[in-house]
């Protein structure tokens, strides 16, 4: 971040100071106003167009809404191991997103390949169908984070800690060439292959539509007018992303092995003087990032029924941006990132040009990073070289 | 068969490092007349074995394409080297500003071709007139120090997008003028000659290269506050975002003979072994005199310690700023290099994916090693796409994949091994640290500022 005030004063070292306050004093900081001039602006625009649009069609601008929500919050999932791990090493941990995309395919082979979903069934021919389905799903996902786990701490071995005192940009460039041979790797033909694989679901989606109360739809129908759907796979994201939330927010602000986490990631010689296993915790803490990036994987499948071995670069670029956004090594400002970062690219397909959509995200970074270096939840933190 | 390609490959590289290592040597040498005549003979070398007596071509067109290849890589990759390895800012943008680079310049001679010269018009007065605002809004920020980032990045964003605007009017009203020196396609005019076309050419490599240093100052300015895993990430963003331009040059950018994802087909192929060796050998002088002048000790500074360098009075923004754009300016030439030599641009090419490779010749060849970069790019090229394609594309249809799991791998190894890179910090002939020259004159040894 930047440094110039930082080092200057002491008292104000790390505090989050916004890019218009950081000369007060000198005869340019009086033109402050020009750079805010130009966000008011570019807020107004934006202001305008969602408010324009809002007006013309509330239910059309409710369902992106609803999209929005569906990304953010697969994107929450994603973003707290980014947020975790970057609290902790300072690494950004590129191979994150590839090991999204292996949950994924983890969950395609089980079901596919080995009927893993209707397992119960198998075993136990009197069980009702639905218990069925909820337990032989259940079992897919679990499958998938244990692989997920499994493979983030094998790259965080291998890869990872043997650079853990080598200056940060190589443990970049060695997180790049990790994400690389997922990709790649995977993209051979004994591994995933290449193509784009249409994924088949462990459970039916069920998509329902409201208009004077709340009707299941039929398949192949269309949406009657005026109404606004949603399906079981949107409460199940909701659902999930919200679970792993509390459940790390327990992790981390209830049990020893939070205290641990929080310890190394304040002062890592010290937390090793202190009795803490560091390199145990680092583990543990990819570990955590993956089995939730592995769950998110599996949903994402459903929810969006293709799947290729690039598929885990976008999303894990912007559940990054939405770590960033919300403040990195902060677990609810991921979580608030993700979801401002999904509505962002929902409503920019919808309303400006599906293309962009990547473009907004990154605009978004910069904007926010330049406004308030530390993101929305983010405290002090000074980089450490 | 395979043996005997093989050994002959070998044989190729080891021949290119050779001369590579002898044009260093050479531009290297005291006398200036050595130095001009053994660059004239160095290019008069390749261009003989490029040539066709009767059938017989010692660099058969593969070779020659891979040459081409490399020379772009090695300004691409130098510029990079720059920024990342001299300034230690680790940009991802770098394949973003080639891509750039290779539009601009590919559209300026299309159009030309075509008997339309407002892409010349049009791109050369934009540059001009974008640089001429630069400079004014400087001098006005300079005047009130300590002006926000924001404030400053919206001052130039105004000014461009005047710049530009104007650039347009004026091109547009001047084309009609023009049109008629162009003649019909039965009696060319004097516009469309070999020679003016050779000069357009020229002309337009120059432009996209000052195009894509002026879009990376627009880009550079806010962004490289960020601190460096944040601009690595915005950078990378920068790459998708151009990408996803180029993708859509015809729906979304007013360019319809860019042909978007289809890729733009019909660009003259003008770039001979005279003007990529040229451009070659101009960026490597002005990248090494950059590097060896106080300016190139200030970036150098800024990479080592930036509050010990501001402590020194250097103006870390300022350095950091420069750096990129001057690695930006090189990529764009080499783009427009690429743009002539293959005639073809698909925004495929310019995939945030294929970006990777200049930052991983970068690392191979050593950060913060000029002759490393230029030995990695001649030897990534001809060793990976020119050897390893035909090798593995023996070996079956997966042979690209195969190439993208062997270098992460290689890359691993690399940073566990020797993370300084293979050639670490040696530099040869030409590109070595100067001796400081002591004044004869002066008694007391005063060592030149």
């Amino acid at each position: 971040m930047q440094q110039t005030s930082s080092s200057v004063n002491p008292s104000l070292a790390g505090r989050a100071i916004p890019a218009w306050g950081r000369h007060r004093g000198r005869p340019g900081a009086r033109l402050a106003w020009i750079g805010q001039g130009f966000l008011l602006l570019l807020a107004a625009a934006v202001a305008y167009v969602l408010v324009t649009n809002f007006i013309k069609d509330p239910l059309l601008f409710a369902q992106f809404v609803l999209s929005g929500l569906q990304l953010g919050f697969v994107y929450a999932m994603i973003a707290l191991g980014y947020t975790m791990v970057y609290g902790i090493v300072r690494l950004i941990n590129f191979a994150h997103g590839d090991v999204f995309m292996v949950g994924a395919f983890v969950s395609f082979y089980a079901v596919t390949r080995f009927q893993l979903h209707v397992w119960p069934a198998a075993v136990f021919p009197g069980l009702s169908s639905g218990l069925v389905v909820v337990i032989g799903s259940l079992t897919v996902v679990l499958l998938s984070m244990v692989v997920c786990t499994a493979l983030a701490i094998t790259i965080e071995r291998v890869a990872y800690k043997p650079l853990r005192d080598a200056p940060r940009i190589a443990a970049l460039i060695t997180a790049i060439g990790v994400s690389f041979f997922l990709e790649f790797f995977g993209a051979l033909y004994f591994v995933f292959s290449p193509r784009f694989i249409p994924y088949q679901r462990p459970f039916e989606v069920v998509t329902w539509y409201i208009k004077n109360g709340i009707h299941p739809m039929q398949a192949g129908q269309a949406p009657p007018e005026g109404s606004l759907t949603f399906s079981n796979i949107f409460l199940i994201i909701v659902a999930a992303s919200v679970l792993v939330q509390i459940l790390l927010q327990f992790l981390v602000r209830r049990t020893k092995m939070g205290k641990a986490m929080r310890a190394t990631s304040f002062d890592k010689p010290t937390a090793r003087l202190m009795g803490i296993n560091v390199d145990g915790i680092i583990s543990f803490t990819f570990a955590v990032g993956a089995a939730f990036a592995g769950l998110g994987g599996v949903l994402y499948a459903i929810a969006y029924s293709s799947i290729w071995t690039q598929l885990g670069i976008l999303p894990g670029l912007k559940a990054f941006v939405a770590a960033v956004l919300g403040g990195i090594g902060s677990i609810p400002g991921a979580f608030v990132g993700a979801l401002i970062m999904g509505q962002a690219e929902a409503l920019t397909m919808g309303y400006i040009s599906t293309p962009m959509r990547d473009a907004v995200a990154f605009t978004i970074l910069i904007v926010v990073l330049l406004v308030r270096p530390t993101g929305i939840f983010g405290e002090a933190a000074g980089e450490k070289a | 068969m395979e043996l005997g390609f093989l050994l002959i490959s070998m044989v190729k590289i080891a021949a290119i490092l050779a001369y590579l290592y002898g044009v260093l040597w050479i531009l290297g040498h005291q006398n200036r007349g050595i130095k001009i005549g053994g660059l004239i003979v160095a290019f008069g070398v390749i261009q003989a074995l490029l040539l066709d007596f009767g059938g017989f071509q010692v660099l058969t067109d593969f070779d020659s394409g891979l040459l081409f290849q490399a020379c772009t890589m090695t300004m691409v990759a130098l510029g990079l080297n720059l920024i990342y390895g001299f300034n230690g800012q680790f940009s991802l943008a770098q394949w973003g500003f080639y891509g750039i680079g290779a539009y601009t310049a590919a559209d300026i001679t299309y159009r030309w071709g075509l008997g339309d010269a407002r892409g010349l018009l049009i791109a050369g007065l934009g540059v001009i007139l974008g640089g001429l605002m630069i400079l004014a809004v400087r001098r006005l920020v300079r005047r009130y120090k300590g002006m926000p980032v924001l404030s400053q990045f919206t001052l130039y964003l105004i000014g461009s997008v005047m710049a530009g605007a104007v650039a347009v009017f004026i091109g547009n009203a001047l084309n009609p003028g023009l049109a008629p020196l162009f003649g019909v396609s039965d009696a060319p005019g004097i516009l469309a000659s070999p020679v003016v076309m050779q000069i357009v050419f020229f002309l337009a490599v120059l432009i996209a290269g000052a195009f894509a240093a002026e879009v990376s100052f627009l880009f550079g300015l806010p962004v490289l506050t960020l601190g460096s895993d944040y601009f690595g990430i915005a950078t990378l963003g920068f790459s998708i975002v151009i990408q996803t331009l180029m993708v859509n040059t015809d729906t979304l950018l007013p360019f319809p003979e860019m042909k978007g994802g289809r890729g733009m087909i019909g660009i003259p192929k003008l770039t001979t072994w005279f003007w990529a060796f040229l451009f070659l050998i101009a960026v490597i002088i002005i990248m090494r005199n950059l590097i060896y002048s106080s300016t190139g000790r200030a970036i150098m500074s800024v990479r080592e310690d930036e509050t010990a360098a501001k402590a020194m009075g250097i103006d870390v923004a300022f350095y950091k700023l420069f750096a990129f754009v001057v690695g930006s300016l090189f990529a764009g030439i080499g783009g427009g290099v690429y743009a002539h030599y293959i005639g073809f641009l698909s925004p495929g090419t310019f995939d945030f994916l294929v970006g990777f490779n200049p930052l991983i010749i970068v690392v191979f060849g050593g950060l913060g090693s000029m002759t490393g970069t230029i030995a990695a790019s001649f030897g990534w090229i001809f060793f990976l796409e020119g050897l390893l394609r035909v090798l593995l594309g023996q070996m079956g249809t997966e042979a690209p994949t195969w190439r993208y799991v062997l270098y992460p791998i290689a890359l691993l190894l690399l940073m566990l091994l020797r993370p300084q890179g293979l050639l670490g910090n040696v530099e040869w002939g030409f590109l070595k640290r100067p001796a400081i020259k002591l004044r004869d004159a002066a008694p007391t040894a005063s060592v030149s500022k």
